[in-house]
This record gives structure tokens, sequence and C-alpha cells, in this order.
């Protein structure tokens, strides 16, 4: 009986230390969440939602961040547009022009999971570097170039991952019916279209929450963008500038738009789940 | 010294799937079970060393006496309880480890022999009960994986005698080898019932009846006929018996 | 008009692996341009001295990466320090013990954390972490600090790639079979037991590659950093000491780039760098995870 003492006794301290873990993790939710909230609640008011920033604006006067909200929004809008037409042919033809044992496929997958892992300051850094050789300023283009070789990966990915478990039988009944690949596309989208709504809002999801690449490639202005050429404000680059001043009434702007930004990701997240229901790895 | 089932119940989520089992299972003798695919023989199995608790949704009534003692309910610690009851699986599953480090890992998971000498020797007393021995005496440190099949499934047994147990439940055991692999383990087990309660599934009829002392026969999670093996092979009282035995569904 | 759809498809399909091919490429573009950038300052410095001499004046045209990279090294490995543990016991109380139940609660938990954008992990580090590094730990040690750390940095990190490491660390243990565990359980040992000698000396090579893609991660991370790291040039000497990562030299110096000969070659070089360690990192941990992937099928 000795020895079950000291096998309890060692069990019951993990569980409590996996416990505690646990605690830890759910900890730092509720204490980030908590703190956007609630430094966020305190700053917000209607204009900053809806003005762009006045006269005097970065000395704490009038005004609102409408411009990075819209600037964001025109990123992400078009990047996720542009990176779903890319990325559904090349899942597409990873899951059903190439076999599953393919070179190339296994290629493809792996320099996907290293993009994926990339750096979004090394995107950043590049895609400037690209900018300068064809002597484009930062602009709204730029941003959502960038941005769109951001988020290709993540969609491959994730869509690859809900064809993968795509049941083969489907594709040889369209093929059986005389329809070429091509054709059977349509059956195939049809089938992951809930992957593809996932992979959408997480690449969403990430392309509105990065900074670091659009830092060098959008840049940042007061105004909305008209055309392509000119520089857009983003709204993790509204917090981070503006929380650099020193004046606590930008600072507060700061901890308004963290906070829009923060509902903004959690909604997509939330969206996501209910969509998949599931504990996917590419949402990392 | 004997397991005893009285009115055991398993529900799995909504499904029932024993329904009021009762049974005796002599000491120190083979007790076959034996039945249709699906009709709850691993589940008693796991039922018995309480393996099935990491089942999800599962819920067990009734009592099942171990050496006198309900299993079901508070009972005894769970790991004592699995100590003494051993398992063999269908497929044999050797651990990451070596093949000394397999037949020790009970010993030294239960603490069992406080000096490494007396751990070498029940190793050694082990592999040589299974026959291993003078197969394996120059490589116990080399990976289990290595071992074939049947050699795996031996050494399996091995690691389950070296924790001393009073039972041994089998599952299918010899269903994954070949048939001289088959023969030995079954064998092994014939030698081993002066020395243990053996309780196995399987699914040759030819086995049972090489082998069993007693036979459970279920169906579709009940116990329709237990008994010595003669009474059950060549006079059963119950007519699905009867349509089983003569093959009618298999 | 079926050879038209032939053709069709023909045509689909060299599009799609014209597609699939550049995608591959473009990891080579990114080092090429990233090699060509650099350049330069690899012109009349060697490779060697550049991350070891610890002199930066890009003024005078001396580039020393060492504070950088021996910054980005503090903070990587105190980030995994701190999420090791933690993810580790999360992850097997997910796979060894919780029911479904608990898993529905903490699976959401962990996917706010991942959701979460840099720049709101870097808020967060700024009006809860630094203060409290300032004001309840570094008192013990030190008259005055800021609070801007390599201790605030490493804890922002570390809760950054907290849910990255827990969802690779249960994929990893998944893959160990049911079976092996019931033939451990079944001998006798606790879920604990089985846990410590059957899964994870099973998976020590997925736990490497795991960490190895967290390490990756972490090292990459640029604005959270950058906004509780101290952005001091200098070689830490302690974790309450502030530093300067490679991200954060890269970030914060774009807009001055162009005005010096060299340094945006110099950026450009800690960018390649970066590229370098992140390349090697993820080929080598994706190689190890996919064969434990194929393994399992
Ligand atoms: N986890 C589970 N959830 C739901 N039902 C289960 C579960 N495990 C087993 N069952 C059901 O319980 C019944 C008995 O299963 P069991 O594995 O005990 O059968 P068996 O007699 O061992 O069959 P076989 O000879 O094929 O091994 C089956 O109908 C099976 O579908
Ligand atoms: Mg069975």
């Amino acid at each position: 009986m000795k020895v079950n003492k000291s096998k309890r006794i060692e069990e019951t301290l993990f569980k409590v230390l996996m416990w505690v873990a646990m605690a830890v993790v759910f900890g730092f939710v509720i204490s980030v969440i908590w703190t956007v909230f609630s430094r966020g609640a305190k700053a917000m008011s209607w204009d900053m939602i809806t003005k762009l920033p006045g006269g005097g604006f970065y000395i704490g006067k009038e005004g609102g961040f409408l411009n990075a909200i819209v600037g964001s929004l025109y990123i992400v809008g078009a990047s996720t547009l542009i990176g779903l037409l890319i990325s559904i042919p090349v899942v597409f033809y990873l899951n059903v022009y190439l076999k599953k044992d393919s070179r190339l496929a296994y290629v493809a997958r792996l320099a996907f999971d290293v993009l994926f892992g990339m750096p979004s300051i090394v995107y950043g850094a590049f895609g400037f570097s690209i900018m300068i050789y064809f002597g484009l300023r930062t602009s709204l283009l730029g941003g959502i170039i960038v941005i769109t070789l951001l988020i290709i990966p993540i969609f491959i990915r994730s869509m690859d991952e809900a064809t993968r478990n795509f049941p083969r039988d489907i594709l040889d009944a369209s093929f059986s019916l005389g329809a070429t690949r091509w054709e059977t596309l349509k059956v195939v989208v049809r089938q992951i279209a809930p992957g593809i709504a996932t992979a959408t809002l997480l690449s969403i999801g990430r392309a509105i929450g990065d900074a670091a690449s659009v830092m060098f490639t959008a840049g940042y202005t007061d105004s909305i963008p008209t055309s392509l050429s000119q520089p857009a404000a983003t709204l993790p680059l509204a917090v981070f500038f503006q929380l650099s001043s020193p004046i606590p009434e930008v600072q507060d702007r700061a901890y308004a738009a963290a906070l829009v930004l923060t509902v903004i990701v959690l909604l997509l997240s939330i969206g996501g789940r209910f969509i998949t229901n599931r504990f996917s790895k590419n949402k990392l | 010294m004997a397991i005893e089932v009285q009115n055991l119940n398993v529900h799995i989520k909504d499904n029932h799937i024993l329904k009021n089992i009762n049974l005796t299972l002599p000491e120190k003798q083979i007790t076959c079970i034996i039945g249709p695919s699906g009709c709850g023989k691993s589940t008693l199995l796991r039922t018995l060393n309480r393996l099935i608790d990491g089942t999800e949704g599962v819920r067990l009534d009734g009592k099942v006496l171990v050496d006198g003692q309900d299993i079901i309910g508070s009972g005894p610690e769970i790991t004592e309880l699995r100590r003494r009851i051993g398992l063999v699986s269908q497929r044999p599953c050797p651990l990451p480890m070596s093949i000394f480090d397999n037949v020790a890992y009970g010993c030294r998971i239960n603490k069992m022999h406080k000096r490494h000498k007396a751990l070498i020797y029940a190793v050694q007393k082990n592999l040589k009960a299974v026959g291993l021995w003078d197969e394996v005496r120059g490589r116990v440190r080399t990976p289990a994986a290595r071992l074939s099949i049947g050699q795996q499934q031996r050494l399996c047994l091995a690691r389950s005698l070296a924790v001393e147990p009073q039972y041994i439940l089998a599952d299918e055991a010899t269903s994954a080898l070949d048939p001289i692999s088959s023969k030995t383990v079954e064998d092994l087990f014939v030698s081993l019932k002066n020395d243990y309660t053996i309780i196995m599934v399987t699914h040759t009829l030819r086995q049972a009846l090489r082998i069993a002392d007693n036979v459970v026969f279920m169906y579709l999670g009940e116990v329709v006929e237990s008994g010595p093996a003669q009474q059950v092979f060549h006079h059963p009282q119950q007519e699905l018996t009867q349509k089983y035995l003569s093959g009618a569904f298999s | 008009m079926l050879r038209g759809r032939i053709v069709k498809d023909k045509m689909a399909q060299g599009l799609m692996c014209l597609l699939t091919i550049l995608s591959i490429l473009f990891v080579l573009v990114m080092a090429v341009g990233l090699y060509l950038k650099s350049a330069p300052v690899l012109e009349g410095r060697s490779f060697v001295s550049l991350i070891t001499s610890s002199e930066w004046k890009p003024m005078k045209g001396e580039f020393g990466f060492l504070p950088f990279i021996v910054g980005s090294l503090w903070v990587t490995f105190l980030a995994i320090l701190i999420a090791f543990p933690i993810s580790l016991l999360t992850a097997i109380y997910l796979t060894e013990y919780a029911r479904p139940k608990v898993r529905k609660l903490v699976f959401p938990a962990l996917d706010i954390l991942a959701a979460l954008p840099s720049v709101i992990y870097g808020v967060w580090g700024m009006l809860v972490i630094v203060p409290w590094i300032s004001s309840h730990v570094a008192p013990h040690f030190m008259d005055f600090s800021s609070g801007y750390t390599v201790l605030a940095a490493g804890i922002v990190l570390g809760v950054m790639v907290l849910p990255l490491l827990v969802s690779l660390f249960i994929e990893v243990f998944s893959s160990v079979p049911i079976e092996l565990r019931e033939a451990s359980l079944a001998l006798g040992a606790t879920r604990w037991q089985t846990a410590k000698k059957v899964v994870l000396r099973k998976t020590l090579a997925g736990m490497l590659a795991a960490t190895v893609l967290a390490v990756s991660r972490a090292m990459g991370e640029t604005i959270a950093v950058l906004m509780v790291c101290g952005c001091v040039i200098g070689i830490p000497k302690g974790v309450l000491e502030p530093c300067y990562p490679i991200p954060a030299l890269i970030a914060n110096n774009y807009g001055e780039m162009l005005s010096m000969p060299l340094y945006e070659s110099a950026l450009m070089f800690a960018a390649l760098i970066l590229f370098a360690v992140v390349l090697v990192f993820n080929l080598l941990s994706r190689i190890i995870l996919y064969r434990i992937e194929r393994k399992e099928a």
C-alpha cells in the first residue's frame, strides 16, 4: 500500500500543476481582454469611429480614427479577395491534380508551412525593398500586396486541411459522370465551403491585426486614401503610433483603437469557431 | 479467488452495451468468451480491469467481485486492481522502449523490486516463462519494436506476468499472429493456468474447444449460456448457442 | 465541345501548376532579394564580424549586430521558459485527462489568445506587465527600473506563443495510439505515469519540433516586443535590463533607413538573419512533424 501512496501523491501533484497551468492560461486571457476592454471603454466615443483626425488631433484635439478603420478595411478586403483567388486553385491543384504522395505536393506544403512561419517583419522588409526597387512609395497598393502575400499561406494551409479529409468518392463520382477535373472544382468548392469560410475569417483576422508589414508598405496618413498610390492608415498602427505619444488624450485614442481591433478580431474568431466548432491547428 | 459478476450493466452514452450479466469465472482455469462480433466481449473484459473507465460517457451498474471485493463503485484503488489483473490485447503493443524496460516497466511503476539485481532476475524469469529468453538474451537492451509480431505478443505477456497478477485477460490475443506463433502463445496460456485465472476472448471456436475449461457464450450484450466447456460445446441448452456452434451466424 | 472542355482543363491545370510553383519559388525569391539588399553591408565586412561586434554606429558605418542578436536570444529564451511548462501541462491535461466539456471550455480560450494581434499584446504589456515589473519586481533588485525590460518582453512573448505550443503539443500527443496508453494503464500505471513514461517518451522528437517552431515564432514577433522591450542598444546583462531584439531594430528604424548610406543594407541584413533562422528552424521541425503525422496515418 505504501507504493500506492507515492504513486497517488505524484498523480495528485501533477494534476494540481496541470490545473494551475490551465488557470494561468485563463488568467492571461482574462487579463488581456479585461485590460483592453476596460481601458478602451473609457476612451471610446462615437466620434472615434466616425470622424477623421481633425486639426490638432495629435495634441489631443478633435477627431477620431476613421481613417485607420477604413484603411484597414480597404487593405484587408482587397487582399482577402486576391488571396482567395490565388489560394483556391493552388489547394485544388494540390489535392485533386496531384497524387497523395506527390513530391511536388510535399515540397509545396513544406514551402507554405515555412512561409506561414515567416515573421511579418520579414515580409514587410522584403516588400519594402521591392517597392524601393520599383520606385514605389508607401501606398495602399503596397499594403495590399504585402498583406496578400502574408495571408496566402494561411489560406492555403487551412483550406488544404479542410480539403485533405475530403472524401475522394465524391471526386470519383464527378469524374465518372464525365466531368473534367476543372469542372469538378465547382463540386469541391461547394463541399469545402465551410473550410473556405473558416480560412477566410482566419486570414482576415491575421490581416487586420498585422502591423509590422504594413508599417513598411502602407505607411500612415490622416485621410482616407482615394487611390491605390496613396498611403493608408491601419488600425494596428493607429494603436502603435498614438500610444507612443506623450499626450494622454492621444494615448486614449490608442486604447479606443485597440478596443475596436480586439472586438473585430474576437468576432472573427467566434465566427470561425462557430463554423467548424473545433480547435484547428490552422488557427495559429 | 474467483471473479463473480452480478447484474452487471454497462451503458455507453445511450447504448446499453452489456445487459444484466451474471457470471462466475472460476479460479485457475481458462474461461473462453465466445460470441459474434460486437456482442460485448471486449467490453466485458475491459470492465473487469476497469480500463473501460477511459471510454467517454460510460456508466457501470451492478457488482463485479474480484476476490470477494466489489470493484465497481468506490472499491479498491484502480491501479492496484489493474496490477492484479493482467491484460494481453489483440495487437501486440510494446511500449516505446527496450525489451528489458518493457518487462521491467510494470515492476518499476509499482516499485516492486527494491534492488536492481532482483529486477534483472524478475525480467529474466518472465522472459523465460514466455519462452522468449533464449531468443532475445543478447539484445534485451534493444528496442522492443524490432521483435517479430509473435515475439512482441509474448513480450506483452511477459510484461503482464512481471507485475505478478492473479488474473490474465486476453482479448483475441492470437488473432493477429501467424499460425505458429499463435500455437506457441496458445500453449503458453495452457501452461499458465496452473498459476493464473485466465479469461480469454476468442473468435476461433476451435481454439476455445482446445483450451477452454469453461465457456461463456454472449450474444447482443447478454450472456446466453455459460458453463463447463464439455457441457456448452456438446450439450448446449440454448437454441442460440446451438446455432452459433454450428456456424449458423459467423 | 469535348475538345474545348479538355483544352480548358489542360489550361487550368497549367495555370494552377504555375501558381503552385510560383508560391514555392517565392521562398527563394525572398532569400535572394534579402541577400542582394544586404550585400553592400557585407562588402568589406565579414559575416562573422558583423554578428560578433557590438559597435552600432550607423553614422560611421559601423554595424555590430551582437546586442540585437543577444537581445533576441534573451527574449526568446525567456518566452519559451515561460510558455513551455505551461503549455506542456495544459496539453497533457487536455489529451490525457480532460473530458470533452473541459476541452470545450479551454479551446476557445486558446483560440482567443491565438487570434489577438501582436499590437494588442503590446498594449497589454505596457498597461499590465511593464508597470508590474517596475513597481513589484524590479524594486527587489535595483533602485529603479522603468519596467521596459527583457522580462517584460519575455512574458508578453511567452503568452503569445502559448496557444501555438499547446496546439502543437496536442497534435503530437494525439499521434500516440490509445492502445499504448492502455497497455501502460493495464499494468497499474497512473495516468500521469503513463503520460510521463509512454506519451512524452514516445513524442520527444515531436515535442522538440514543436518547441523549435515556437522559438522561431517568438524570434520574429515584432510590434509587441518593440512596445515593451525598452529599445536600448546594448547587451543586456540580466532580465531586468532593457534590450533591443532584431525585429524591433528593423521596425523602429525603417523611417531613417534611406537617410544614411548602408543603413538600409544593414537593416536588410538583419531581416536576412531572421529569415535564415526562421527558415532553417521551420524546415527542420516541419519535416519532423510530417514524419509523425504520416506514421499516424
Ligand atoms: N466507445 C463506444 N461508444 C459506443 N459504442 C461502443 C463503444 N465501444 C463499443 N461500443 C459498442 O459496444 C458493442 C460491443 O463492443 P465490443 O467491442 O465489446 O464487441 P466485441 O464482442 O469485442 O466485438 P469483436 O468481436 O468485433 O471484437 C458494440 O456494438 C460496439 O459498437
Ligand atoms: Mg473485441
